[in-house]
């Protein structure tokens, strides 16, 4: 039941781990997240999209504001896939950004940032680059 | 070798763009010489400047194309001078370039002419993004405006005046009609009160003798003695071939200007070159940009293809060195070289929104012709045709406020297409019988050039279809080029496309996306027959890879439509359209709105007392919408589920404001009060209301219920739209506002209540089950073969035998109307989604932010 990906993973569920490359903390149950949904999750004064892309067995996490007015609306977007590559949907004017990449798929937007993901035990949690100073 | 190009106006840039395209890398070192600040731009649609182009929208390609293909542009940086012996350029700035082949692109200027006055201030001349700026500086302060010359660049200016706000202004024109050169005297009439009841003053037969004023002007004085007050003048009576370095060193020159090319472009100097508006070929000017293109890629090809003769000679060895290695010769020109052989200076354009068009001859009138004229000064439309005496060839025409048919019959003549026997159905269109324009597409010849700016034949467009698989307009443009130039030849490039992939026996669809290999109207059926209640399982059974944002809502929608299940059930829920997610819309800055539901417009001030307090309670800025009820903005998302407790207490429930559903029935007050009112239209649009509520379908539903014939409902702007008659109702169907308003047309008259709504049960669900996604009823209706007689005989004559269904299938969906937002508060699964942070659900979004307006509030506006 439990997807992990291909991340290094944090082998317990304390709030936050660090290792070399990211601090992992703990965003929230898996189970709080929508099937082939998203929510936005709190990180100090970040704002992250997290989605649980359940068709393909996948978690994804971005920015949540969208570069194109700057709305903080990502997690709202629908997603999906075009040839294959997953997406997701502003809800606002419908730009379109990969999930893997964070490249906008619709034109001349700015990319926009990705995070790892990582589930254990029902448990998800975000990866933040480690020294992200 | 080295090609110095002088001038990047869109000639020069597109001779840069064809030869790029044709030459082996590295085969050519090119320098351009720009004397304008920015790299080419598009001076044919330069007048959108003013209507809100930037002059970067403008750029035929952004400066780095010039650098990604190694190609050395001076900007600013005229050349001044050139030295034919010692084969070198040199610019203002002083640079100097060697060159084994130079092509001068310099274009034209406005022509002045020699009028007392000319140079004073809010005098201008309209041909760069320069001179559209200083204009647009100067109008500020400007009234009165006028322009001189009323051919075609004359009333661009004048469209420019308008868009610039001064409103006040004439045109003046020496010749006794406007666009002398295009179009005839009754062609003319139509076009100056076209444009006078846009405001524009029209002077015909006038000659400007002087400019008055001190230092800027004041009035112009005409030589019949008049004068008329102006504070802003554009003169636009011509253009001038920029000839002048060319004349300095002795390049060949026309009495009236225009450097003298042959056949090849080539100067009387043969390895000089001249393109474009400069150029003088047989005896003259092209001021167009497709003859410019035509020459542009004479010369492109003419510098690539060695002739055919060398080619012969060298063939076991042929290969790219050959090229390279002739790289310090001029390529002699063999017979077999392409050469530009004149062009057709048929024009078709746009004018302050106005059809103008001429083609082939439109003047020649003699006793071997003959003309057919129609006219309609009501509508403002005029069509001349020029054919021989036989009546089996087309020589020419002009078409003024419609000229659809301009490509079919630019080709036509062109082509020397034999006339259909009735010659006049090619302007009045054909009366009855199959649709015209396909089969006349197809009726032209391989190698008729179809898109004239980039010169692309029918043939070529074709077998980008069947060979290279452009199935896409965006496709086409991208493989040919076609349609990228003025962009005049798009619907018949569409007409081939279509036409070839038929002809190729594929079954011409509009799927819905790359998930789904099916229209709407078939995945509907689909759906229906398996029984289908799910994104996922329709997905799994009829499409394929992980769904998007246009198949996602297009199959929640139907599957609304079909089993009306609560829309946020599980596994739906994230399928929905963002805003049906929510169960509202969302909006700048991420808050969103809440619309109940206020049945006609009617609402007890019990309600209003209740919508008041929430309101203030949950600090949201109210406004009473264009549909009769109260919109409810800026709601956090985490107080929705409670707003719509406190509001569904009081009796209110959703109004689907966010849907694809029916929104609401407009009534007017009606017979209860009103002393017109034939019936009671309150009651019937509530009772309406009521019944669609809830009614998921392709696009948004709107009713009216007027009282009587004066409409104060405005009912024959929706989708369905009811009027009270001395005997019952009449019912409307299909109107639309919107962008594009249309009136709804009348289905049945005089019937009473229940049979009204049967047939409306009938049309709604017939539209629920055949249109495209995200289309109107109107737009629905537009594309029905057969149109509202069509849909009388479905609805009301039940020509298709499924009536009895179609009321049946509406009634179930009546039957199991819930109110989404109720069931959604008493679901704790669904209300949890309803807040901004996963980790923190009392949290609201920090960076929503709002400020005081008249005493309310509104959304910081975004950047
Ligand atoms: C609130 C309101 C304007 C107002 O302050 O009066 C409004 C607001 C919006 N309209 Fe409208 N329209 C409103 C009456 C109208 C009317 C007038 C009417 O219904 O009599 C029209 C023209 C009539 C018609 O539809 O034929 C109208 C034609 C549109 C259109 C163009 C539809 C078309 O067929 O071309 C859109 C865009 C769309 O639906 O794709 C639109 C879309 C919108 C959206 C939903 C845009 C959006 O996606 O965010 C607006 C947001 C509403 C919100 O956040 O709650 N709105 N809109 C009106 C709400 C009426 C209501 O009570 O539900
Ligand atoms: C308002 C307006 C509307 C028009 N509408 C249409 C239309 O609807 N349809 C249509 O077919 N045509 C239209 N035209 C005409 C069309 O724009 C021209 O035919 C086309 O631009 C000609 O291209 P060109 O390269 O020959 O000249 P240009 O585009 O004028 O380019 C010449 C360039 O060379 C530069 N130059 C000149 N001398 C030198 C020098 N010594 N050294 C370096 N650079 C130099 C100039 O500054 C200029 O940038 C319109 C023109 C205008 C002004
Ligand atoms: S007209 Fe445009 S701006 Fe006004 S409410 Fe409708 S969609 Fe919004
Ligand atoms: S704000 Fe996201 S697409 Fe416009």
């Amino acid at each position: 039941m439990e997807e992990s990906t291909k991340n290094t993973s944090p082998n317990s569920s304390k709030p936050s781990i660090t290792d070399d490359k990211y601090t992992w903390f703990f965003a929230c149950d898996s189970a709080d997240v929508p099937d082939n949904g998203g929510v936005c999750v709190k990180y100090n004064e970040d704002q992250i999209a997290l989605f649980h892309f359940t068709r393909r067995g996948e978690w994804y996490a971005t920015q949540n504001e969208c570069p194109h007015r700057k709305q903080m609306a990502l997690s709202r977007g629908m997603i999906g896939s075009q040839n294959d590559e997953p997406k997701v949907a502003c809800p606002f004017h419908k730009k379109t950004f990969s999930l893997i990449t964070g490249e906008c798929l619709s034109g001349d937007e700015c990319a926009i940032t990705t995070y790892p993901v990582s589930v254990v035990n029902g448990k998800v949690y975000i990866g933040m680059p480690a020294n992200n100073n | 070798m080295k090609i110095v190009v002088i001038g990047n106006g869109m000639v020069g840039f597109k001779f840069c763009e064809k030869l790029i395209a044709k030459a082996q890398p590295q085969q050519f070192d090119i320098v351009v010489f720009g004397e304008e600040i920015r790299p080419a731009y598009d001076r044919v649609h330069l007048s959108e400047f003013f209507s809100g182009k930037t002059a970067d929208d403008l750029l035929m390609s952004p400066f780095n194309w010039y650098t990604d293909n190694n190609i050395t542009l001076h900007l600013s940086d005229p050349v001044t001078n050139i030295d034919r012996a010692a084969k070198t350029v040199t610019s203002h700035k002083g640079i100097t370039e060697n060159y084994d082949v130079l092509v001068i692109a310099t274009g034209s200027s406005a022509f002045v002419p020699p009028i007392p006055g000319v140079e004073k201030d809010g005098v201008f001349i309209y041909r760069t993004i320069e001179d559209l700026e200083l204009m647009q500086a100067y109008a500020k302060k400007a009234k009165k405006g006028a322009v001189i010359g009323g051919g075609l660049l004359g009333l661009e200016a004048a469209k420019a005046m308008l868009d610039l706000g001064i409103t006040d202004t004439t045109v003046i024109e020496f010749a006794p009609r406007l666009m002398p050169r295009q179009i005839d005297e009754a062609a003319s009439n139509i076009l100056t009160n076209k444009l006078e009841t846009l405001g524009l003053k029209i002077a015909t037969s006038k000659n400007t003798s002087q400019i008055l004023g001190d230092t800027a002007i004041t009035g112009m004085q005409f030589s019949d003695d008049t004068n008329i007050e102006v504070d802003m003048l554009v003169i636009s009576a011509g253009i001038k071939p920029r000839d002048e370095v060319a004349k300095l060193c002795g390049l060949e020159v026309g009495l009236r200007g225009g450097i003298v090319v042959n056949e090849q472009l080539q100067t009387s100097d043969a390895s000089i070159y001249a393109i474009g508006e400069c150029a003088l070929y047989n005896g003259m000017i092209y001021g167009l940009v497709a003859p410019g293109y035509d020459m542009a890629n004479v010369v492109a090809t003419n510098l690539t293809a060695p002739p055919p003769l060398q080619r012969e000679d060298l063939e076991p060895s042929i290969n790219n060195d050959f090229i390279v290695s002739s790289s310090s010769i001029v390529p002699p020109l063999g017979d077999q070289g392409a050469s530009f052989i004149g062009f057709d200076m048929s024009t078709k354009l746009k004018l302050i929104g106005i059809d103008v068009a001429s083609f082939g001859d439109p003047f020649i009138q003699n006793k071997d012709t003959r003309t057919i004229v129609f006219e309609d000064t009501m509508k403002g439309i005029y069509k001349r045709i020029n054919i021989t005496g036989d009546g089996k060839y087309l020589l020419g025409g002009i078409l003024i406020g419609d000229a659809e048919a301009y490509n079919m019959l630019l080709q036509t003549s062109k082509n020397k297409i034999v006339l259909p026997p009735n010659a006049e159905d090619v302007i009045l269109g054909s009366r009855g019988g199959e649709s015209e324009a396909g089969a006349g597409v197809l009726s032209l010849p391989d190698d008729a050039i179809v898109c004239s700016c980039e010169s692309v034949t029918k043939a070529g467009i074709c077998t980008a279809v069947s060979e290279s698989g452009c199935e896409t307009i965006d496709a086409i443009k991208k493989c040919t080029k076609a349609g990228t130039g003025c962009g005049g030849c798009v619907p018949m490039v569409k007409d081939l496309m279509l036409h070839t992939m038929k002809a190729q026996g594929k079954y011409v669809r509009n799927v819905i996306c790359e998930h789904f290999d099916y229209s709407r109207q078939e995945l509907l059926d689909l759906v229906k027959m398996d029984q289908l209640k799910t994104y996922d399982e329709v997905l799994d059974t009829f499409g394929k890879g992980d769904g998007c944002e246009i198949c996602k809502p297009l199959v929640a929608s139907v599957l609304a439509s079909l089993w009306n299940d609560m829309i946020l059930a599980k596994g739906n829920a994230t399928a929905q359209d963002s805003n049906d997610r929510f169960l509202a819309n969302i909006q700048k800055g991420g808050s969103y709105s809440v619309v109940p539901r206020i049945p006609g417009g009617e609402i007890t001030p019990e309600k209003l007392i209740v919508i008041g307090s929430v309101a203030k309670k949950y600090n949201l800025y109210t406004k009473i919408t264009g549909g009769q009820r109260i919109d409810l903005f800026g709601a956090h998302l985490s107080d929705l589920p409670k707003i719509w407790e406190e509001l569904i207490a009081a009796g209110f429930e959703s109004g689907h404001a966010y849907g694809k559903s029916l929104r609401t029935v407009k009534s007017c007050v009606g017979s209860t009060w009103c002393r017109f009112g034939l019936h009671d239209s309150v009651s019937f649009a509530i009772q309406i209301e009521e019944r669609y509520r809830g009614l998921r379908s392709p696009h948004k539903l709107k009713g009216g219920v007027s009282g009587c014939i004066r409409e104060c409902a405005e009912a024959q702007s929706k989708d369905f739209g009811i009027i009270a008659t001395e005997k019952g109702w009449n019912l409307y169907v299909c109107g639309n506002g919107g962008s594009k308003p249309q009136h709804a047309l009348l289905l049945a008259s005089d019937l009473d209540s229940a049979t009204l709504i049967k047939y409306l049960d009938r049309m709604l669900m017939f539209y629920i089950k055949t249109a495209d996604p995200l289309t109107r009823t109107a737009t629905w209706l537009n594309k029905m073969e057969g149109g509202i007689n069509y849909l009388r005989n479905v609805v009301v004559n039940d020509s298709l035998g499924i009536g009895e269904i179609l009321e049946q299938e509406m009634q179930a969906l009546v039957d199991s109307y819930k109110c989404e937002w109720k069931e959604a508060i008493e679901n704790p699964e669904i209300r949890k989604r309803f807040s901004h942070f996963v980790n923190a659900p009392e949290e609201k979004d920090p960076t929503m932010k709002f400020e005081p307006m008249r005493e309310q509030k509104k959304v910081t506006d975004w950047k």
